[in-house]
This record gives C-alpha cells, structure tokens and sequence, in this order.
C-alpha cells in the first residue's frame, strides 16, 4: 500500500502527513507514506483542495483533515 | 466506507468520498431518522423564536445594562459609547450566528468539484458572472488555491472565468457581509459586494482579451498538451442528496468553527467604532491629509496592494477611516485592494504564473480599483 498525502506545505496539510504517520505506525506494515507537494502531479491526480490524502491511486479525501477513524478504516480496508 | 473510484489521467467527474460530509444513503429513510428529524426541526423552531427575541431585545438590554447597570449619565460620551458598544456586538455577534448555520446548511452539498463541473462549457459571459457568483459563496483557504487553479484549468475552463472566480473569492463571503452591514449599513454593503463582483468579471473578461493563458508556467502548458481533453462532466458531480441530519451536522461544526475564528473581529470592530462614535473629531483625515484629491486613489491602491489583510479583518478598518473623514471611493480602493492581492499571495501565485502574468494582474487590480474608487469618490456624497 502507498499512502501519498498532497499539500502545498500548508499547516493543515503537516498536521495531515503527522496523523497519517502515526496510525501508519500503529497499524500497517508494508505501507509507504509520502508527502506530494509536487503542482504537476496534484494536476494529474485531478485534486483540487488541500490537504488530500491518495491511497494506491484513489482520492480517499480532499480539502480538509480526516479524522483518526477515517485514516484506519482506509487503511484497514485497503 | 470506500467509495473511491479508480483514478483515470484527469478524473473530471470523480467525487472526493469525504468532500461532501458523507454519501448517505437516503432511500431507506428508518422511523428512528424520521423521529430524528422531527426533533430536530422543533428544537430549530424554538432556537429561531429565542434568537429573535434576544435579537429583538438588544437595544433595551443594552440600554439598561449601560445606564442602569453600569449607572453611566445618560448624555455621557462614555455612555453612548458604551451603549453602542453592547448593542452593536450583541446584534452582529447573533446575525453572524445565523447567517453561518444558514449558509452551511446550503454549503453542505456543494464542493469545488461541482462547481468546476457547473462552469465547465458555459458562455463566457456567463461564466465570468458564475464564476465571480461561485467566488463569493464558496470559502476557500489561500492554500488551497493553486490546486484548485490548476483543477479548473485542466478541465479546459477559460482562465478568465478562472480568474474571475480567484478575485473574488477572498473578497466576498458571508462574514464579510454581516460585519459591514452591521457596522456600515446595507448601502455601503451592497456598494461593497457590487464592486467585487464587478473586481472579478472584468478581470476575467481581461484575462481572456490578453489570452493570459499564454503566460502561465511552461508546467501546465506542458501537462495539459499530454493529457486528453476531459469528457463532459458526467452525472456524478450532480451531488449526493443528504439527509437533515449530515447537513445539520456539517452547518453545526461550520457555525463552530468560523465563529471561534471570528468573535474576536466583531468586537475590535465594535470597539474601534464605539471609541471613535464619541471621542475622534470627525473629518480628521480631510483635515490632516486633504482628502479627495484624484491622485490620493491610485497611491492608497499602490499601498494597498502588497499588504496583506482578510476580509474580517479588514472592515473595522474601513469603518475607522470612513468616520474619521477619508471619502468612501479612497476607503473602498484601499481596503479593497489589500484584501484581493497581497505580497505573499503573489509568492504563491509566482509558481503558476510567470511574471508577465503576475505584472498584468497587479496592473489590472490598480487600474480597477483606482476607478472604483473615482467613482465612489464622486458619487460619494450623493449616497450617504
């Protein structure tokens, strides 16, 4: 599983990549996070708002935090 | 909980699964979800009946706490300050309550992807309208605005609906609207929210006449050539249908959370008017800078320009320069212009604009804003 998280670099899209980290870290093994503040692949990806989190290449969530619940349901399912 | 579809290159039509606050399933509405609703509608019912009779009685309550209460003589500077002080908070700390559930309750289902989806292939003329119109009531955060300025350009949007849209946007909303009509009154209001919409639809009608697309970074010229011309939006942007209670839910922590972030504006604004309703001579501007001279306009834009400041922020401002004297089509100019542009807006626009660009939108804002305030200027005394 590849977890990417967009974002600019704003503070919302910090606290975003620090929450997914640690249910990583409490959940996963075999999973890789990456912070993506890269415009041309926001572009390609289609996102629009930040902060958004882009598991395996669906667009899990876009424009806001998710919670702690969502993040491991996410994880859980994938 | 995974409703995420598989990403084609440029999903136009793809629907974020926790953009909109959930994809409830509406069909099989459940007797517990009816009881629900019917509760809740009678709680809002008599929420409605308690706001409006504390709204209905904040002048008397303000009135006594600060004659009678606080025991200030009745024809005191303080007094009237005092006085003007709790009754203007009251009322725009409990309108700004309900605009804000009120508007949540609309925004709830709408998201930026169905916004792109509604501009996509209208008129142009239209589409600066819209586009202007969508910048007003939808929020966004700063930082997210290059995202989204790349999300409407791949799907071929003209960039001057585009940007009719991003100057609008932090110009407007409904915070902004509920403090100047509280502090300023709804003439001022309406002038207001006329001006930014007008800021936003010449600037795209601008944009496309120069064809500014010429002029955004190599990047996105270069990823839009590889990538196929999105089909029409299809179906799926047309929105979920949400139950009362997810709206209710989404509005509720809306009205929480902007109203953290606000109160503290409303009462510095409040403040500054109240202390200067009895102390500050009136006209000191015109007295000390001479005011209404034509070039007084363009240099209050240059000022303003660079500088950074919201809309919340903004109106107390406004409200301090006007009733020290400066003439309304200065004031509007310059406010106006510090909110829709900013030193480090233009640092982050610089990653998709070239500079040719950027030169040409800072050169659009000075010269619309300069006439707007002309304007204002030599209507002004006609319209107080």
């Amino acid at each position: 599983m590849h977890i990417k998280i967009l974002g600019p670099g704003c503070a919302r899209c910090n606290q975003t990549e620090e929450l997914v980290r640690d249910v990583v870290q409490t959940r996963g093994s075999n999973i890789t996070v990456e912070k993506v503040s890269d415009l041309k692949e926001m572009m390609i990806l289609g996102v629009m708002a930040t902060p958004a989190v882009v598991i395996d290449r669906v667009v899990k969530c876009s424009g806001r935090i998710p919670s702690k619940e969502e993040v491991v349901g996410w994880i859980d399912a994938g | 909980m995974d409703t995420g579809k598989e990403l084609s290159p440029l999903p136009l039509a793809q629907e974020c699964v926790c953009n909109s606050p959930s994809p409830a399933p509406d069909s099989r509405q459940t007797a517990a979800t009816r009881g629900w609703n019917r509760r809740y509608f009678l709680v809002i019912t008599l929420l409605a009946a308690l706001w409006w009779a504390l709204y209905s009685s904040t002048l008397p309550a303000a009135t006594w706490l600060s004659y009678r209460v606080l025991d200030l003589g009745s024809n005191s500077h303080l007094g009237a300050s005092v006085e003007f002080f709790f009754y203007d908070s009251a009322k725009i700390l409990l309108l700004l309550v309900a605009m804000i559930y009120a508007i949540g309750w609309i925004r709830a289902s709408m998201n930026v992807e169905q916004v792109r989806a509604y501009l996509l292939g209208k008129h142009r003329g239209i589409g600066y309208f819209l586009g202007s119109g969508f910048g007003a009531i939808t929020p966004f955060c700063s930082c997210s605005s290059i995202p989204l300025f790349l999300g409407f350009t791949s799907a071929r949007i003209p960039i001057g609906i585009t940007m009719a849209f991003l100057i609008t946007s932090p110009l407007i909303n409904e915070i902004a609207v509920v403090l100047l009509w509280g502090l300023l009154g709804w003439k001022f209001t309406i002038i207001y929210v006329v001006v930014g919409l007008l800021a936003g639809i010449l600037g795209g009608w601008f944009m496309d006449g120069i064809r500014a697309e010429r002029w955004l970074q190599p990047f996105i010229l270069e990823t839009l050539a590889r990538t196929p011309v999105m089909e029409q939006a299809g179906a799926e942007t047309t929105g979920t249908r949400l139950s009362v209670r997810r709206r209710h839910e989404f509005a509720y922590s809306e009205t929480v959370m902007i109203f953290k972030r606000v109160w503290k504006w409303v009462f510095i604004g409040v403040g500054v008017g109240a202390a200067l309703h009895g102390f500050v001579p009136e006209n000191w501007f015109a007295e000390n800078l001479g005011a209404g001279q034509w070039w007084t306009v363009p240099v209050a834009v240059i000022i303003g320009i660079p500088l950074y400041s919201n809309v919340t922020g903004i109106v107390p401002v406004m409200q301090s320069l006007l009733v020290k004297g400066m003439p309304i089509g200065t004031t509007m100019a310059f406010c106006m212009s510090s909110v829709a542009a900013s030193i480090p807006e233009f640092l982050l626009l610089r990653q998709i604009m070239t500079i040719r660009l950027q030169a040409a939108f800072i050169a659009y804002l000075w010269v619309i804003f300069t006439l707007v305030g002309w304007l204002l200027n030599a209507v002004g005394p006609y319209i107080r």
